[in-house]
């Protein structure tokens, strides 16, 4: 088992889709928010994907095809 | 002696001992250094700093490190200049340029990375490590060369020569990525959690980021124990504005100078500004973007600190601009022509924002004004090839250039003096 600590980041039009639901009943992760907000411009949650390393990176993938950005909690790291 | 006294976390306060730590382990928010500020009010003076060595060593005890660490290549103490032409031309009657191109490797990230990497050696770290587009990079390879330490520099593939040849001449271990910023940023993410090395923005970045305060103590103490009006600087993670101003507010707890009352505005590329989109629509919560900017130093789509730099403005009733690409160019032009200063792309930005500021009267002509300039021009000089007044071209012969100049002076471009 591993765990992920990441950032979604869901555009308006995205922000009333359960996903969060969806990702841990359509793969094997445990979903854990530790932190998030939503306004009418933009939708965040920081949580963390407990799971086997393989099936969070599928479930990642999954989230990004549907439109959500995926970070790492820390943002860019590539800095200029 | 220093007097950091724990690492705290910005969301929910909570404290932890001082180690290679960067988020809460409850929710998950950064960390950062916590001071013993009543020890430094105790141990410092204006007389005791303006006896110590001309760079950022000289406020030792507001570091959160053991200077026996560090490695000096003489970064800081840069200049502060009353930039008058600069002013006339943007309408403002006082503006200072606290020009950080000249440090060791021509950048403020000198600053950070001294930080990052006395605190490293300090753990026992015996490598350093960072992910760049360009100034890091080549502030990480130097300092570690001088330190004789290994560094792993994590470059994109598709980064211009130049910058490569800035950080390969250190003989760090250079890592070319394929793949997107995004790809790169996860590569990194991930190495730092696998491997012993001091990543200087991802596990010591508490430390690191704390270097940037420095600017704001050398700012207030060159401006004679005092904060200025008002400030811009070029924002891409928010950290180096967020850090500017707890820089003027501990100098005030410490008794070193009066409560700031600094109005701080940043400054972004359009092309890469989620931070100043956010503000223009009046919330904390920015969307990340996918840069498109010749201020690659600025590009950061998903900044660290943005919603901390967007909770200065509020504070502070600051403002935020973003300039286009084109007028990122004219900045960096207008700086040089007229204070003599060549900045990189970053710079241009900070100027561009700067003059959109006085225009739209978010900048009074009677505030005073420092502009940060953190980067230096032999960086970026694409950015601005092509777009330069030509050289005359001349035979070798007194007629030839009488006749060139005249020609010149006729269409009244490139003669100097604007």
């Amino acid at each position: 088992m591993a765990t992920k600590r990441v950032r979604f980041t869901f555009e308006p039009q995205l922000i009333r889709e359960p996903f969060i639901y969806q990702l841990g009943h359509e793969f094997r992760i445990v979903t854990n928010i530790r932190m998030a907000d939503v306004d009418e411009q933009v939708g965040w949650v920081v949580l963390e994907l407990e799971g086997d390393p393989d099936e969070i990176e599928r479930g990642i993938r999954w989230a990004e095809a549907k439109g959500v950005r995926v970070d790492p909690i820390l943002g860019d790291v590539v800095e200029g | 002696m220093s007097f950091e006294s724990a690492l705290r976390c910005r969301e929910c306060g909570r404290e932890y001992p001082l180690r290679p730590i960067f988020s809460c382990e409850f929710c998950f928010g950064p960390l950062e250094v916590a001071y013993d500020l009543d020890g430094i009010r105790e141990s410092i003076s204006r007389d005791s700093i303006e006896a110590g060595p001309k760079t950022i060593w000289r406020y030792a005890p507001f570091l959160p490190c053991d200077p026996e660490y560090k490695v000096d290549l003489g970064t800081g103490y840069t200049p502060l200049i009353r930039a008058d032409r600069l002013a006339k031309r943007l309408g403002l009657d006082t503006l200072w340029i606290k020009n950080d191109t000249v440090n060791p490797t021509w950048s403020f990230k000198d600053r950070v990375v001294s930080i990052a990497i006395a605190r490293a050696r300090q753990f026992g770290f015996e490598a350093m490590a960072c992910a760049s587009t360009g100034n890091l990079a080549n502030s990480v390879s130097a300092h570690a060369a001088a330190a004789g330490m290994p560094a792993y520099v994590f470059i994109p593939h598709d980064l211009e020569e130049g910058k490569v040849v800035g950080s390969a001449i250190y003989d760090p271990t250079l890592v070319m990525v394929d793949g997107s910023y995004d790809d790169v940023n996860r590569l990194c993410t991930e190495v730092a959690g696998s491997r012993k090395w001091a990543f200087v923005n991802i596990n010591v970045r508490p430390y690191y980021a704390e270097g940037s305060r420095t600017l704001a103590y050398e700012v207030a103490e060159q401006l004679g124990w005092r904060a200025p009006d008002h400030v811009v600087a070029p924002m891409a993670s928010g950290s180096l504005f967020t850090k500017i101003w707890k820089g003027f507010q501990e100098f005030h707890k410490a008794g070193l100078i009066e409560e700031p009352r600094t109005r701080m505005s940043g400054a972004q590329a359009r092309g890469c500004s989620p931070i100043t989109t956010a503000f223009e629509n009046h919330t904390l919560n920015f969307v990340p973007q996918k840069p498109n900017t010749i201020a690659r130093s600025l590009a950061i789509g998903n900044p660290a600190d943005g919603y901390y730099a967007l909770k200065v403005m509020e504070d502070t009733q600051g403002g935020s601009e973003a300039a286009t690409d084109d007028e990122i160019v004219e900045g960096v032009k207008l700086l040089a022509e007229t204070e003599g200063i060549f900045a990189e792309t970053a710079g241009g930005v900070t100027i561009a924002c700067l003059k959109r500021l006085v225009e739209s009267g978010a900048i009074r002509r009677d505030e005073e004004t420092v502009a940060f300039i953190t980067g230096g021009g032999l960086k970026t000089i694409e950015a601005v090839q092509g777009k330069l007044t030509a050289p005359l071209r001349v035979s070798a012969n007194q007629a030839s250039f009488d006749e060139a100049l005249a020609r010149r002076e006729a269409v009244g471009v490139g003669v100097g003096g604007a």
